[in-house]
């Protein structure tokens, strides 16, 4: 059964190439930065935010361009696994993720890159020149474009016309007319892209080095302007989530703080899928001023942009001035696209301050020191183990040996298995918890071994009766005992951080393979060598021999 | 002696651990207050740069650095708390206060300049002040999560009185590695603290099998025993005893190794944080289990009814055969006074 394991195991192992087990970075060399993400107010992140948290992150990282990086909610924290050197990195991941409003001053496509204008005059008039016909037509944003994602075709509305809205818990908005939000939504939203993106826009008020950052913004994974964001009172060129359009932004019109709730619903009238919002009161004032401002510019200036974290989440236009705080986005929103950004508002609005904790990086060099030490004293703690029971138990101390070599190869099939099927990385902590744990393993021999020379000392039993009679009772005791450091491993595992809980991880995981060798290898080996002539017969270096149990020195041999 | 290491090795010897269970309270007694002294005396533990917040850089010697001109390079570097030190055969080791990424990177780029080293090749750790709290914090939480579950355990498994004596003889055990600290002003790191965690387990590892062994025993005494618990009980200490010792010295001997290592060829770092804190509660824990948690058990179970009456019993016996003849047995089990086995425990 054991053999069957370990073949299993092995041949795992030998299918998948997976020799070497993968390492951690402590011993592969790289930066491990653990980040404590707080509300503004200094709290613990509810749960729902620190997943969204974790996700802004790992946005964060892919678009510095790391590969491989991991990021992991670990407890109350984030953990971010860069391979090899990128420290530097870590500086751009800190900063404080809020959700903002900003006007939008200038449109494109992303994905085309636009031919470079003759002349980046920043106040430039209309150029009323549409040159040839769009390229990238499945870029533009139609006006009966039904899929959620196109931020064009959406309309922020006032739930009510009079704009004094009663507090209304539901989206029912009174049937006025002039609330119908997607007729009009649906023939504002078309912007004639041009091969200059920004052509026919209207770019007075921009700042030049901003336009050049939306020239150059690409839009990819690695470049969606996470290098602009952030500056609530500076302009910026933005990606929308989905990088299909690039944006000039305003300076901030209202911040997310100022965001009471954001909610999924449908329009009583349409039957339409849209989301609520809800402002505090300074931010109704804000959002008030910013639409009235806005709904009368031309496209696509009077669309109000949602930034999160850089990125453009949804881009409405305002249809109308929006007083009284409260607000609807519609436009072909299905359920779920619509509790989606519900849900990206609300959680978005709660900024969330990243406090770096700890960052470790650890050269290749020193990383590959770290794992040399590791295993030679592993190595040498085996070895010395070994000698030891050999000495002592003779005979007996070969069967442990067999034992201790068989819980080795176990211990290295399960990482190298873990590692290449469940992520498992091998870091110093575990090496440690391992070679520590070589004596719990060796430990349960010695109880075996003990209570089957009590049983003959007391001279009743025969060597294969001792065997049987011993094991049932170091049976129990090995259960126990391994049952005890069992229990810390677990305990340790889920309420540690860190190093602590890689360690448990590793000391739980040698406890387990301890009861298998034990039960699977150990007992059957001792009851198979029991019958042999040189245990049974007490031969003077089977460590069972007369001399050794002086006390029924006479009574053994008799049995025997 | 040969004939003490051929008696211990035949499991051949009768130490009356328990009986003289006042000596080991009053030694353990002493060491508590002296540990307790120590920890108050030097202002606690010596917490290291992960507890403290701060900066450590590590990188290779090379033949022109000096401790002086490293110190010099930090210093330059605009890094104010310097503390430099040799890291095994081949490194540096510096330790500063909490710097900012863009300082630190600036730092590795003095020293790789000043020591022609590529700059990814200095390892760097910055822990935030607060970070240290949450890791003890965390781990305090664990310990006392870890105790009560396993005084559950212990006690549906065996008895409470075992449990009882089990906890208190790590609580002991973690008092005086703490104090070994204290006093020898080694630098407490999470290395460090995964090394008491690692004692707790062992600790209550070496109890569990100890214990095992008692119940066994004390299991067969009726009411006509001809022993006492006290006596059992050290019975089955002794039987265990060469277990025991066999045990921590296996166990030691890895730890041992990870010490050799860490210390010989990497320097400071987990390794001989680790396996310093383990070789001390190693001995702690073995010195503890032995003399530490089975009497307490009896000083426990000897108040119980059954077994004051089965004390009384074995002595007037012994008594009446004292009259009878003077000494056939062993002295051990006569001057095993029965007073003492009402006595309380001192701490």
């Amino acid at each position: 059964m054991l053999l069957a394991i370990i073949l299993a195991m092995g041949a795992a192992t030998i299918l998948q190439k997976a020799f070497i087990p993968k390492f951690g970075l402590d011993l592969a060399g790289g930066t491990t930065v653990t980040l404590s993400p707080e509300t503004l107010d200094k709290k613990a992140p509810p749960e729902e935010s620190l997943n969204r948290a974790v996700n802004i992150i790992r946005d964060r990282v892919n678009g510095t361009g790391i590969s491989d990086a991991q990021v992991a909610k670990s407890g109350s924290n984030i953990l971010i696994q860069i391979p090899g050197a990128g420290q530097e990195q870590a500086e751009k991941l800190v900063t404080t993720a809020e959700l903002r409003f900003r006007q939008v001053l200038a449109i494109g496509p992303a994905q085309d890159t636009p031919a470079p204008l003759p002349s980046a005059a920043p106040s430039g008039s209309p150029a009323a020149s549409p040159a040839g016909s769009p390229p990238a037509a499945s870029s533009e944003p139609s006006a009966s474009a039904s899929p959620a994602g196109r931020a064009l075709s959406k309309a922020l509305t006032a739930p009510s016309p009079s704009g004094t809205a009663q507090p209304e818990p539901s989206a029912s908005a009174s049937p006025g007319a002039s609330t119908e939000p997607s007729p009009l939504a649906t023939s504002r939203a078309t912007t004639p892209p041009a091969d200059d993106p920004l052509a026919g826009q209207d770019l007075s008020g921009i700042d030049p080095a901003v336009l050049q950052q939306f020239r150059d913004l690409k839009c990819s994974a690695t470049n969606f302007g996470q290098g602009n964001q952030d500056d609530p009172d500076k302009q910026y060129a933005a990606c929308d989530t989905s990088g299909q359009i690039k944006y000039i932004l305003d300076k901030a019109a209202v911040r997310g703080t100022e965001l009471a709730d954001a909610s999924a619903g449908t329009d009583p009238t349409t039957g339409e899928w849209i989301v609520q919002v809800d402002f505090k009161s300074a931010g109704a004032t804000q959002f008030a001023d910013i639409t009235r401002r806005i709904t009368t510019l031309p496209q696509p200036r009077n669309q109000l942009a949602t930034v999160l974290d850089g990125a453009v989440i949804v881009a409405p236009t305002i249809n109308e001035a929006i007083p009284g705080g409260r607000a609807r986005i519609s436009g072909g929103f299905t359920q779920v696209t619509a509790s989606d950004l519900a849900d990206q508002l609300k959680y978005g609005a709660l900024p969330l301050k990243f406090n770096t904790s700890s960052v470790v990086s650890v050269s290749s060099t020193l990383g590959a020191d770290q794992l040399r030490g590791g295993l030679i004293s592993g190595a040498i703690g085996l070895v010395i183990v070994m000698l030891y029971l050999l000495l002592y138990y003779r005979g007996l101390g070969l069967v442990g040996i067999a034992s201790l070599g068989v819980a080795t190869v176990v211990t290295y099939l399960s990482v190298a298995v873990l590692s290449e099927n469940a992520g498992f990385r091998l870091s110093l902590p575990h090496i440690i918890g391992l070679v520590v744990s070589i004596g719990i393993t060796a430990d349960s021999f010695i109880v075996f071994f003990e209570r089957m020379r009590d049983e003959m000392k007391e001279g009743r039993r025969s060597m294969r009766a001792a065997v049987e009679v011993a094991w049932r009772r170091a049976r129990r005791t090995i259960l126990v005992a391994d049952a005890v450091m069992f229990i810390a491993a677990v305990v340790l595992y889920f309420l540690a951080v860190g190093d602590v809980a890689g360690f448990a991880f590793a000391m739980g995981l040698t406890t387990v393979i301890d009861v298998v060798v034990v039960f699977l290898f150990t007992k059957p080996l001792m009851s198979l060598v029991a019958r042999t002539k040189f245990f049974s017969k007490g031969h003077k270096l089977s460590g069972l021999d007369a001399e050794r149990m002086a006390r029924s020195e006479s009574q053994t041999m008799q049995e025997a | 002696m040969p004939g003490v290491i051929s008696r211990l090795y035949r499991g051949d010897i009768n130490i009356d651990f328990v009986g003289k269970r006042k000596i080991w309270y009053g030694l353990s007694a002493f060491l508590l207050v002296f540990s307790i002294v120590g920890l108050i005396v030097n202002n606690g533990l010596n917490l290291g740069v992960e507890f403290r917040g701060g900066s450590v850089f590590d990188f290779a010697r090379t033949p022109t650095s000096s401790v002086e001109s490293v110190r010099a390079t930090m210093s330059d570097a605009g890094v104010h708390q310097i503390i430099v030190q040799e890291a095994g055969t081949a490194n540096w080791r510096v330790t500063t206060e909490s710097l900012s990424t863009a300082q630190v990177s600036e730092v590795q780029q003095a020293v790789a300049t000043e020591y022609g080293i590529a700059k990814n090749q200095v390892s760097s750790q910055v822990i935030g002040a607060t970070w240290g709290g949450e890791v003890s914090e965390k781990a305090v939480i664990g310990l006392i999560v870890f105790m009560v579950a396993i005084m559950l355990y212990l006690t549906i498994a065996f008895e409470w009185q075992m449990a009882l004596a089990a906890i208190v003889a790590l609580v002991h055990d973690l008092v005086i590695t703490a104090g070994v600290y204290a006093w020898s002003g080694f630098e407490v790191t999470p290395a460090t603290m995964l090394g008491f965690l690692t004692i707790l387990g062992y600790s209550l590892y070496d109890a569990v099998v100890v214990f095992d062994m008692i119940k066994e025993v004390t299991g067969k005494l009726g009411t006509s025993a001809k022993m006492t618990y006290t006596q059992a009980a050290n019975n089955a200490l002794s039987h265990t005893l060469i277990r025991s010792l066999n045990t921590s010295l296996v166990a030691i001997l890895p730890v041992a190794a990870i010490l050799f290592i860490g210390t010989t060829l990497l320097g400071a770092g987990t390794l001989k944080d680790l396996s310093l804190a383990l070789f001390v509660g190693m001995l702690v824990g073995t010195y503890s289990s032995i003399c530490v948690a089975t009497p307490i058990l009896v000083s426990l179970k000897e108040r119980e009814p059954q077994w004051q009456a089965l004390a009384r019993r074995v002595a007037q016996r012994e008594a009446s055969e004292a009259k009878q003849s003077t000494s056939k047995t062993t002295a051990k089990a006569k001057t095993e006074p029965v007073g003492a086995a009402k006595a309380k425990p001192k701490k």
